[in-house]
């Protein structure tokens, strides 16, 4: 069973690759001003799990982390 | 005007006497050097001999996944500084070249560039991309076959698509094109060209630049809607023409290099592959992963501009010593090292294979989106109009471009 998790993303990290928001655009969205990852929601739910964590090991800039509720955070860089 | 007349005729190719140089280099066909899978497994990070590269001699050769992703995540290691480099139309363009820039430069360009290619941005584009797609397709139909598909196909459409682009008036879309055609051949470093075509292909090469410093000056004067006046509405003070002229001609050259190889090669793989193109006509909604993988397998740009390294560094218990060569081979791992993803097979309905044909860091692809979109507009509409296309040479005569940076292939005739 996947767990609950929390999305947190790093702006300042972000490449603007658009890489996250192809892949999941109903979590993930891209600002129009500087090109940068937003987040349309911080908690998608464990449905999203995997897929949220595909995304996070494509991030080429290593720009989102998930923390599983309760757990540790989870980066991959 | 017909895209085939704006591109002019491709330049006579120049013989090749293959240069002794690694492994990592040589492809002559769809599949990468048969001992690149066996070098990864053995020596995912290696010193190897190479000649005839932006450099030569003794440097790292990365080709593991994990290797991989480390130095190219990792800013400490850098990009060749401009004195050693002679990256673009053989030396011209440096100033501007974000694959040359460092942070805290880098981060001031690409910074700028980024919002141009949102996802959204890219979107927008898909209409005309599909337009220019269906004059290209007339433009090869009506001169009959065989057609050279790169010529009339492949090349025109990243190209028209770079002009609406920068805002280069249709009327000198044909020049521009003749010129970089010219001086294409430069980057082909393992051919052997004498002075005389040497210096023609960089006179065009140099006309080239010297079009997009006008440009940039043009735009300054009147702005338009283009991405080159909305940096210059949006950043004009921070941005010099000289970087201007390089990024818009970088932007041109990668979308013509990158997508135009892709654009022939893409077709060239699905006729080989004769069960995946069957697959993608009868379900055409797979385009979208079939151009990913498409993108990894073919992996056209097979290697990463070198870094060097900025300080001592361990990678995979190996020290690569301060200003030592690392080059990466994305070919290396998209083919043979990716987690999940069985070696050497094409399939069009894996989705998220985590490839990196596009790079990683900070210098992942900035055309990213906007290559996959040209893609997905132009195969399916070649693939509609010629569902019958084949090769119309024996595949022993297909000319691929082994020794420049950016793979593709010379030319590719085609029949419907
Ligand atoms: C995204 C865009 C591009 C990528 C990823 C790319 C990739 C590369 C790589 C990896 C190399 C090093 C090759 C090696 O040492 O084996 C290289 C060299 C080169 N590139 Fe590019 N390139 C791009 C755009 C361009 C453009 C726009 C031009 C020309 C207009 C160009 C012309 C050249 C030339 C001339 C060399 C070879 C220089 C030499 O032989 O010493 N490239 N490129
Ligand atoms: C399928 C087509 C393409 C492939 C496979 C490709 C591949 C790559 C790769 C591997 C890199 C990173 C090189 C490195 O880190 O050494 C790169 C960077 C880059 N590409 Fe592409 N590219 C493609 C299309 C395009 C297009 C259409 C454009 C422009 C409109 C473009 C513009 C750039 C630029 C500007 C960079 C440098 C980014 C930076 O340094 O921040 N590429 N590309
Ligand atoms: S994948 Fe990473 S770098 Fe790309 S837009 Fe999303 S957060 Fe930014």
């Amino acid at each position: 069973m996947e767990m609950e998790m929390e999305i947190r993303v790093d702006r300042d990290r972000c490449a603007g690759s658009s890489l996250c928001v192809s892949y999941l655009p109903d979590v993930f969205d891209q600002s129009d001003d500087d090109g940068k990852v937003l987040l349309r929601t911080a908690e998608p739910g464990a449905d999203a799990a995997q897929a949220v964590r595909g995304v996070v090991t494509r991030c080429p800039t290593g720009a989102i982390t998930v923390r599983a509720r309760d757990a540790q955070e989870v980066r991959d860089a | 005007m017909a895209p085939d007349a704006e591109h002019g005729r491709r330049e006579e190719p120049l013989m090749s006497k293959p240069i002794n140089t690694a492994a990592h280099i040589r492809r002559n066909g769809i599949e990468p050097p048969p001992e690149l899978a066996r070098i990864s497994a053995e020596t995912p990070l290696v010193q190897v001999e190479a000649e005839g590269l932006l450099f030569s001699g003794r440097h790292w050769l990365a080709t593991g996944y994990d290797e991989v992703r480390a130095i190219l995540g990792d800013n400490r290691f850098k990009m060749l500084p401009p004195a050693q480099a002679k990256l673009g139309g053989g030396g011209q363009v440096e100033v501007g070249n974000l694959l040359q820039y460092d942070p805290p430069d880098h981060t001031r360009l690409r910074k700028m560039l980024t919002p141009e290619f949102t996802l959204r941005r890219i979107r927008r584009l898909e209409p005309f991309v599909a337009e220019i797609a269906e004059d290209c397709l007339d433009a090869l139909e009506s001169a009959g076959q065989p057609g050279d598909l790169v010529r009339t196909f492949a090349v025109p459409i990243p190209g028209l698509v770079g002009c609406a682009l920068l805002g280069v008036p249709r009327d000198d879309a044909a020049d521009l094109a003749r010129n970089f055609n010219a001086s294409r051949a430069v980057a082909n470093f393992g051919n052997r060209i004498d002075d005389r075509e040497r210096e023609r292909q960089r006179a065009a090469g140099n006309a080239f630049v010297t079009y997009m410093r006008r440009l940039v000056r043009q735009k300054r004067r009147t702005p338009g809607d283009d991405l080159l006046s909305m940096l210059i509405r949006d950043h004009g003070a921070d941005i010099t023409d000289e970087e201007l002229t390089g990024t818009a001609a970088t932007l041109m050259g990668s979308g013509i290099e990158n997508v135009g190889g892709m654009l022939a090669l893409a077709p060239l793989a699905l006729l080989q592959y004769p069960d995946q193109l069957a697959l993608l006509l009868d379900r055409p909604e797979l385009i979208d992963r079939a151009v990913e993988e498409l993108i990894r397998y073919l992996s056209s740009v097979p290697n990463s501009i070198p870094r060097y390294a900025g300080e001592n560094l361990r990678v995979g218990g190996h020290l690569i010593k301060t200003g030592e060569l690392v080059m990466c081979s994305l070919l290396a791992v998209n083919r043979s090292q990716l987690p999940g993803v069985p070696r050497d097979t094409l399939d069009i309905t894996r989705e998220n294979s985590g490839h990196m044909a596009f790079g990683h860091g900070i210098h992942h692809c900035l055309g990213a989106s906007l290559a996959r979109m040209e893609l997905r507009i132009g195969l399916p509409a070649l693939l509609r109009r010629f569902p019958k296309l084949r090769v119309a040479v024996p595949p022993e005569e297909i000319r691929f471009r082994t020794w420049t940076p950016n793979y593709g292939v010379d030319e590719l005739p085609v029949a419907w």
